[in-house]
């Protein structure tokens, strides 16, 4: 956690102004989600069950606070379709899925969000370490997923190609369920020796996604045939994953990347996010900020609080550790408010991003025996 | 407060993931210890070679004689660790302190090390068989009868996941230094203490630090290291040493199940041994793979257990820094109350009995932590349960069987005491091959000859006899 004023404080003005911006977002929002012409059939069923109407209470983001806690349960099963906003009938629809190892995974579906969302991280991303036109590899979960399409969607946006491994993570994790150690390794060497294989096929790949994990392997295994990452000629990795802490990170760029962009020449940046919110990015890491790893969601389409444990409509002071909650308010898909399965410490707005972060995530404290993190 | 960083190749790592060691009674924070990843471990072992070459530097004679020099020091002195200077007495408080032994064991723990470091000469000496060092060092050599002989490295390091709570293994892989053969160790969470202050007494004593590794972390740094290291030795649950059963690469430890075996001969006479069961029982808190948890006998064995239960039942749960202090506390009060539940099953067997059982409650739980007061188990039968149990306390089943057929009934035996001077039975005994390390007469199991190789032997471990011709 930054406390104090840093130098990268964000001004009170641009403050201010990104939280009018937010107020205008969220009653828009809620104007189409719950207007007969425009909204889905799920939410236009639920402002039934509501005790206030949303279409003249809601005004504001602080509103927001009238709806219950959005239920990530409702996502299980069909039809996807009551889903999808009348406003937006017709248009093609993917549909994502989340978890499902066992039983019915979480279905999102999507429509433009998932390209909207990496068009705008785009914009946050250096060109000198991930130059227009270079071809990324993406070394991440494959099949039914959001990343992998976004990813893929990102790599094309700044003109490049995508190379994709298969990589089955509910496979990954019945291996971690029954034990089957050396199964997981060898699969983790598979998806490994693709991306070797990838990376030295003189496919000029410069940028790339890797979980943490993976990250970690390729430079092992890449180690092992006597060459680094930075030599196999990346200089943009763009990760996610909450295994992500200041330790690790500075293991990764001192160690597996050689040293902090200006001196390795390449610049790894994390991010947070998931299917139902999109993508937060994090300030940029630096030795003097300890590694510190702070994240900042999308507003306003997306937002991040943290709030108490015990009370979910408060939130606890600047770089005091509560649960994260999550807002997400696009075209296609509402969330007024959800409680992630992870924690972390509420950090001081950026100036890049002139609204609250989060650092330190981790799996939330109340589940971290029973959640299988980062197994990918 | 102390704090203590990883030390990679001699190196200390700041590291900003920091694990907090804990009193076990008070709860006061006593050190914070940095953590490493597997994946720094598994960066790091690629220069695993590094620490041979620095240690090949010197002759095994002069490692041997830095080894007396650290022994000392260790003992005696003041010693950098970490941010700061220990003192013999700061080790004694941090050891007890996070382990919950009593102190006075401790300091019995240290000087056990001491002494294996002091008579590393004689104990290489056991170890080879009297083979001169330099085989060791070049991988070949003269074996004294104009036959060359080679013993070939297998590897550059030996590594090892220590445990949490028993300060006295570490005579285990102390050998490897003068061999030539560098460290990498996963210190236990709540026992980083020995594994620091002997490699920082190497070190003072002119040992290359580059020969270390000290690797405080979770279970992926445990299993990189198993993964990487070509030798390894690992201390865990009788699970552990299944696991890896067979596999050459790694010595796992775990529990001794070690017994006394009483012959049909001398039974008759066996208050005459009573006070060496007692200390093989009781010594240590009873938490060692050399504790005795099971006294065997064709006749006699509910006064045996009667007259060992009078004199451990009584034994109270005493804080640490009480000299009478006898029993050490279990730190992790479930892991106290999950064994209480186990022996609850065990004596529920018909034909068991608890012969401890007038003398108080056994289970003493406190805010943060628990202690188990002795326990001494008549059992009818080697068939019952509890003949093949071992708990981390003063705890025996005392059992009643034909010695004819004791042998095949005991188990797994570290370390086997035979009282009898039945020569046939003698002979039976040392062909037994589930008696590791045999005694006989009356010798407390855990009394151990660090002059004779024990529990694998480390010079067989690390090196390959091979066979070595050459041209004349």
């Amino acid at each position: 956690m930054t406390s104090a004023s840093p130098a990268w404080l964000a001004s009170p003005n641009d403050i201010s102004e990104a939280k009018k911006r937010l107020d205008q977002h969220t009653y828009e929002t809620v104007q189409w989600h719950f207007h007969e012409s425009t909204g889905s059939p799920f939410w236009l069923g639920k402002k039934a069950e509501l005790k206030f109407d949303p279409l003249k209470e809601v005004k504001g983001f602080d509103d927001l606070k009238k709806f219950p806690m959005f239920e990530d349960e409702w996502l299980r099963g069909g039809p996807v379709e009551r889903w999808i906003p009348k406003g937006l009938a017709g248009k093609p629809t993917y549909v994502f899925e989340t978890g499902g190892t066992t039983g019915i995974p979480k279905s999102r579906v999507v429509i433009d969000d998932f390209r909207i969302d990496y068009e705008l991280f785009s914009h946050t991303l250096p060109d000198d370490y991930f130059p227009k036109g270079a071809n990324w590899l993406m070394l991440g979960p494959s099949g039914p997923r959001r990343l992998r399409l976004a990813v893929e969607h990102l790599c094309q946006y700044r003109g490049g190609i995508c190379f994709c491994i298969d990589l089955d993570p509910r496979w990954v994790i019945k291996l971690i369920k029954k034990g089957w150690m050396e199964h997981l390794e060898e699969y983790k060497k598979h998806c490994i020796d693709q991306a070797i294989t990838v990376l030295t096929a003189n496919h000029n790949i410069k940028c790339m996604f890797a979980t943490p994990k993976l990250l970690e392997a390729l430079a092992m295994g890449l180690a092992e045939k006597g060459t680094t990452i930075r030599e196999c000629g990346i200089t943009g990795i763009f990760s996610g994953g909450t295994e992500f802490t200041p330790q690790w990170t500075r293991f990764c760029v001192e160690e597996l990347l050689e040293g902090l962009p200006e001196q390795s020449g390449v610049y790894m940046t994390p991010t947070y996010g998931n299917t139902l919110m999109g993508l937060a990015c994090s300030r940029p890491i630096t030795d003097q900020d300890n590694y510190t790893i702070a994240y900042y969601a999308p507003e306003p389409r997306a937002v991040v609080e943290i709030v108490e444990f015990d009370d979910s409509n408060k939130i606890v002071e600047y770089g005091k550790t509560g649960r994260v909650k999550l807002y997400t308010m696009t075209k296609e898909f509402f969330v007024p408010g959800f409680l992630e399965r992870d924690e972390g410490e509420r950090e001081l707005p950026f100036a890049k991003y002139p609204w609250d972060g989060v650092s330190g995530v981790r799996p939330y404290h109340g589940f971290a025996s029973s959640t299988t993190v980062g197994v990918y | 407060m102390l704090t203590i960083q990883p030390l990679r190749w001699g190196k200390p790592y700041n590291s900003l993931d920091t694990f907090d060691v804990i009193h076990f009674d008070t709860g006061e924070a006593i050190a914070k210890i940095g953590q490493v990843t597997g994946g720094m471990v598994q960066l790091d072992m690629r220069k695993a070679e590094q620490a041979r070459k620095a240690l090949r530097k010197f002759s095994c004679e002069d490692l041997i004689e830095k080894c007396q020099k650290a022994a000392q020091l260790f003992e005696h002195e003041p010693l950098p660790v970490g941010d700061g200077i220990q003192s013999v007495s700061d080790f004694i408080y941090q050891q007890s302190a996070s382990t919950g032994l009593p102190e006075h064991m401790c300091q019995s723990n240290m000087k056990k090390n001491c002494f294996v470091l002091s008579n590393m000469g004689k104990i290489l000496d056991c170890l080879t068989r009297g083979l001169p060092l330099s085989v060791y060092t070049q991988g070949y050599g003269e074996e004294g009868r104009g036959v060359t002989v080679s013993y070939q490295c297998q590897s550059p390091v030996l590594g090892a996941v220590l445990p949490n709570n028993s300060p006295g293994v570490h005579t285990l892989w102390l050998p490897a230094v003068p061999l030539q053969v560098g460290l990498v160790l996963k210190p236990g969470s709540q026992e980083p203490w020995t594994p620091y202050r002997m490699i920082s007494a190497f070190i003072q004593a002119g040992i290359p630090a580059e020969a270390f590794c000290l690797y405080p972390g979770g279970h992926d740094v445990g299993s990189t290291i198993m993964s990487k290291c070509e030798r390894s030795m690992i201390f865990g649950s009788a699970q552990t040493v299944q696991q890896y059963s067979g596999n050459p690469r790694v010595q796992a430890h775990g529990p001794g199940f070690s017994k006394i075996l009483l012959g049909d001969d001398i039974v008759d006479r066996w208050e005459d041994y009573l006070d060496m069961m007692v200390e093989s029982v009781a010594s240590n808190s009873g938490r060692g793979c050399i504790n005795c948890s099971g006294i065997w006998a064709s006749r006699h064995t509910k006064k045996i257990a009667e007259a060992i239960a009078a004199k451990i039942g009584p034994m109270e749960a005493l804080p640490p820094t009480d000299p009478k202090a006898e029993l050490a506390a279990f730190t992790n009060k479930q892991m106290a109350t999950g064994t209480w539940a186990m022996i609850q099953q065990d004596i529920a067997e018909s034909g068991v009995t608890d012969m401890t059982a007038s003398y108080g409650p056994r289970l003493i739980e406190k805010e943060r932590c628990a202690y188990l007061r002795p326990m001494v188990i008549h059992a009818d039968s080697p068939s019952r349960g509890v003949a093949a149990k071992e708990y981390m306390f003063p705890f025996v089943s005392v059992v009643e069987c034909p010695q004819k057929d004791m042998i095949k009934s005991i188990g797994q035996t570290l370390i086997g005491t035979a009282l009898t001077h039945d020569a046939l039975w003698i002979d039976e005994l040392t062909n037994a091959v589930n008696i590791d390390r045999l005694n006989i007469g009356s010798i407390a199991t855990n009394r151990l000859n660090w002059l004779q190789p024990h529990e694998g032997n480390l010079t067989e471990f690390l090196f390959r006899n091979r066979a070595y011709q050459i041209a004349k």
